[in-house]
């Protein structure tokens, strides 16, 4: 049977993407991060993942203003990077697995949420810069990925509640798949990052830190959390942490945390990571 | 207006509520037009001519001739389509917060680099 493995929680920030593509990760600027990075390559290493399910926001590349999909499933075959502007971005193209991610949309549909499905999009650093830093730069990836792709640019974005439900329904689904297959599940963006407005640069690391720190053994509590908290706490892109309640609702309540880091800043955001097992 | 007090309240910040979505409709999908490279190749060559392709409003199409960015926002634009624009420029997101906190890109990256606009500083 299938089974999930383990969640990753990670920002999705496009100038750690640039600072693979770019040779950089090792000057002084961007070193202490992908120090930070280490241990958690070296874990993606030996526990191998068969597929990712990986929950990210597209940032009006697939997906534009005309049509805004709540939460998108990918049923693809593959998925080649996005142009966002200064040509792709140099990596793999991104292979799906179309039977579990078709599994998934029968079951999580079925059980009451209403999934938009997509045969053909794009994706951009959203989903290709937790694949740097939890991969750095292979050939090929290592693991197959579905794409979910979760709106959090048009207001209201789904509540921290529903994420965390849509997780436990994930988890249901996976736990009903017969073929042997590791599943992680990773929740990215955040943490607390604003680039609009004249707020733009604001981090909140104290909010950050109590993110991390209750997403392991308190997740309810986060999952209360309102958008204008999230807004006001976390700058106005903060609020993509909802996506991470959705890889925390994949894991059980016993989850543990395996690793996690923090550092101020990559780029205009605060940079998480963390690994949970159970 | 009442339903988005709160959101409103927020310093500095432009939330994609309904309102702004439904006035930035023209503007975003300007925006997002430079994402193809033949786009940006006309939008560079007859600038005036390109705009001319989208129903924008008067001011809308002013906050883009001028790279007003907080003009764009305030008019309905969302972050990540004017920075498709910014892009164009070959400004960068640090550039860009810049010019809407009223400080130089280095000063930006420096606020960055200690830390980040904290609660109880200035736009917070």
């Amino acid at each position: 049977m299938a089974k999930i493995i383990a969640g990753v929680g990670t920002s999705h920030v496009p100038a750690i993407g640039a600072a693979v593509d770019h040779g950089k990760t090792q000057e002084p600027y961007w070193k202490p991060l992908f120090d930070g990075y280490e241990p958690a390559r070296v874990w993606m290493r030996e526990r191998q993942p068969d597929v990712v399910i990986l929950v990210y926001n597209d940032h009006a590349s697939a997906f534009a203003f005309d049509l805004i999909p709540t939460f998108a499933l990918g049923v693809a075959a593959e998925y080649r990077p996005h142009d966002e502007g200064y040509g792709p971005r140099p990596v793999p193209v991104v292979k799906g697995d179309p039977d579990l991610a078709w599994h998934l949309a029968e079951s999580l549909i079925l059980d009451g949420f209403d999934l938009t499905l997509v045969n053909e999009m794009t994706v951009d650093h959203g989903l290709t810069v937790p694949l740097s830093i939890m991969c750095g730069s292979p050939p090929e990836w290592p693991c197959r990925v579905i794409p979910l792709c979760v709106n959090v640019i048009q207001y209201p974005p789904p509540t921290g509640r529903r994420c965390h439900d849509l997780g436990k329904a994930i988890r249901r689904a996976v736990d009903a798949y017969s073929p042997d297959l590791k599943v992680a599940v990773f929740g990215t963006g955040g943490m607390s990052h604003q680039l609009q407005g004249e707020r733009a640069g604001f981090i909140n690391a104290d909010f950050d830190r109590m993110f991390l720190n209750n997403l392991t053994r308190d997740p309810e509590s986060l999952a209360r959390i309102p958008h204008v908290e999230y807004i006001r706490e976390a700058g106005s892109e903060g609020i993509e942490l909802v996506m991470w309640l959705i890889m925390r609702g994949a894991l059980g309540p016993d989850a543990r945390e395996i690793y996690s880091h923090y550092h101020v800043p990559a780029s205009n955001s605060g940079a998480g990571l963390i690994i949970l097992e159970e | 207006m009442t339903r988005h007090d709160e959101l409103e309240k927020i310093p500095g910040t432009y939330v994609m509520t309904p309102e702004r979505s439904r006035m930035g409709y023209p503007l975003n999908m300007f925006c997002k037009t430079l994402d193809v490279a033949e786009n940006r190749a006309a939008f560079r060559a007859d600038p005036s001519g390109y705009l001319d392709r989208f129903p924008l409003t008067a001011e809308q199409r002013h906050a883009v001739e001028t790279r007003d960015w907080l003009g764009m926002l305030r008019l309905g634009g969302s972050v990540y389509y004017t920075f498709k624009v910014a892009t164009f420029d070959g400004l960068s997101m640090q550039g860009m917060g810049g010019l809407m906190s009223g400080v130089s890109e280095a000063e930006f990256r420096q606020m960055m680099i200690n830390g980040g606009r904290r609660k109880g500083d200035p736009n917070t």
